[in-house]
């Protein structure tokens, strides 16, 4: 890559710039700052579009009263529930039974706590379904790419 | 008192840390050339490992594997440690930075609160150096960044001990001392053989060039396999991997060729300048992938750019990749 060519395509880096490796006009390498670059980007977005689908499918389930509030919690937080289980430190089975509605009413605040820490809430507010279940990143630009 | 401690950017963590680390020691290595010396480039497509039900694609060596082959190639001390508990983990953190030692750490990025919000999935294998405590918060040398950021010291315990695929269980490392006499062009010949080997002599099909052909071949049958939407899903991780921030498969194919560049001096070996150009055009027709891939995620153009043209790019890199290891194995023999 020519170090004119280091592409400026700012997006997921807000203020910040990645280090590209690209040579000048002698040939020779020299470090070029990038403000992104749009197939990365793309890709990126893709990602995100994903995990945003599963937020708003996991948020119909618990609403339909399908699965506790968990299960928002844990899309929101790109889980899923072995990841979930390596980090509360329970076997798989019981998390996924933590996801059934009548049991999650059921839990000890003890584990409840346990829950609320890693999913960085607080205990109380992990029985309702977060309003902060949205992406960071704005899916406008790539939803206008794909239509045009 | 230790001198301060100064953050130098890179374009890939794991270099930049060590890189950063060295020259705090007085010894100034380029991270081209730390990410030579480290045989940091490398393929491996591992179906069988998933990250998030996608295929492991990896254009680096194991996490930990530059700064482990660095400092052995070059006779440097080193500790590293593990912890079970985030209490003693943090500790020994602050004994080090109580005695003025910079300390390295493997993190996950998603739970660190100053990286960019676009970038905090689930990837544990990032690197950065902690230099200090402001209060309680610690100042951290994240060399993606273009300068030092704090962190509270619960982040910091969480992204120690994030767990997953390769979770860090809170590993530290630190330089402790290194030697002058140091056989730098030697260390150079080994690390380029071992990337040589590990590239065009794998016996296994997962790894180096036969890697990239069985996932252009894989990638081929995408489409029919798991249909329109996943396929393109998989595709989008394949440029993620190869072209995001830390990753960069394209990138790394830079990295390279600028350490090839540097190596052709030191070893006036002017062929290693050849090798060095037909190295950075590989790696722009890694990004030429990227860029069609993403149009065919865009949507766009879809019908020119079919899975079989962008599998063709794969292997024509894979082709390519391998005459430039067998000619780099050649001279340096």
């Amino acid at each position: 890559m020519e170090k004119k060519m280091v592409p400026q395509d700012a997006c997921l880096l807000g203020p910040w710039h990645e280090i590209c490796y690209a040579v000048d006009e002698q040939g020779r390498y020299v470090l070029a700052p990038s403000a992104g670059w749009d197939p990365a980007n793309t890709a990126n977005l893709q990602a995100w579009e994903v995990i945003g689908e599963e937020i708003a499918a996991a948020v119909g389930r618990v609403a339909g009263g399908k699965t506790s509030p968990l299960d928002v919690h844990m899309a929101r937080c790109q889980m899923d529930v072995s990841l979930l289980a390596t980090y509360v430190g329970l076997a798989r089975w019981r998390v996924r039974r933590h996801l059934r509605p009548a049991v999650f009413s059921r839990l000890k605040p003890a584990l409840l706590a346990r829950y609320a820490d890693i999913f960085a809430v607080l205990p109380e507010m992990l029985g309702r379904i977060p309003d902060m279940a949205e992406i960071p990143v704005s899916l406008q630009r790539f939803e206008k790419d794909q239509s045009s | 008192m230790n001198p301060e401690f100064s953050h130098r950017q890179s374009a890939h963590c794991e270099s930049g840390v060590t890189a950063n680390l060295f020259r705090h020691q007085g010894i100034a290595l380029s991270e081209a050339m730390v990410f030579g010396l480290g045989s940091g480039l490398f393929f491996g497509y591992l179906p069988m490992v998933r990250i998030n039900a996608l295929p492991l694609i990896t254009f680096r060596n194991a996490p930990g594997g530059i700064f482990k082959r660095v400092t052995r190639r070059l006779g440097a001390r080193v500790k590293t440690s593990r912890f079970r508990r985030q209490a003693k983990a943090m500790a020994a953190l602050d004994r080090n930075l109580g005695k003025g030692i910079p300390t390295g750490l493997q993190t996950g990025v998603f739970w660190l609160p100053y990286f960019p919000p676009a970038l905090r999935f689930h990837f544990n294998a990032h690197n950065l150096v902690v230099t200090g405590k402001e209060g309680e918060d610690y100042r951290i040398s994240d060399p993606v960044l273009e300068e030092t950021v704090l962190c509270p010291p619960q982040d910091l315990a969480r992204a120690r001990f994030a767990k997953g695929a390769l979770a860090p269980r809170g590993r530290m490392f630190v330089l402790e001392g290194v030697s002058d006499h140091f056989d730098l062009p030697g260390a150079v010949r080994a690390a380029i053989r071992e990337t040589c080997r590990g590239m065009v002599k794998t016996p296994v099909p997962f790894i180096g060039v036969k890697g990239i052909r069985l996932l252009a071949r894989r990638l081929e049958q995408w489409p029919e396999k798991l249909g329109a939407r996943k396929a393109s899903l998989h595709l989008g991780h394949l440029i993620r991997m190869q072209e995001e921030i830390g990753t960069g498969g394209g990138g790394f194919r830079f990295i390279y060729a600028a350490f090839l560049q540097e190596v052709a001096e030191l070893l006036g070996e002017s062929r290693l300048q050849e090798l060095s150009r037909e190295m950075t055009a590989v790696g722009d027709r890694w990004r030429d992938f990227a860029l069609l891939g993403a149009r065919h995620i865009k949507g766009r153009g879809a019908e020119e750019i079919s899975y079989p043209s962008l599998a063709g790019i794969l292997r024509e890199c894979a082709d390519r990749e391998e005459q430039l290891f067998r000619k780099l194995l050649l001279i340096l023999a």
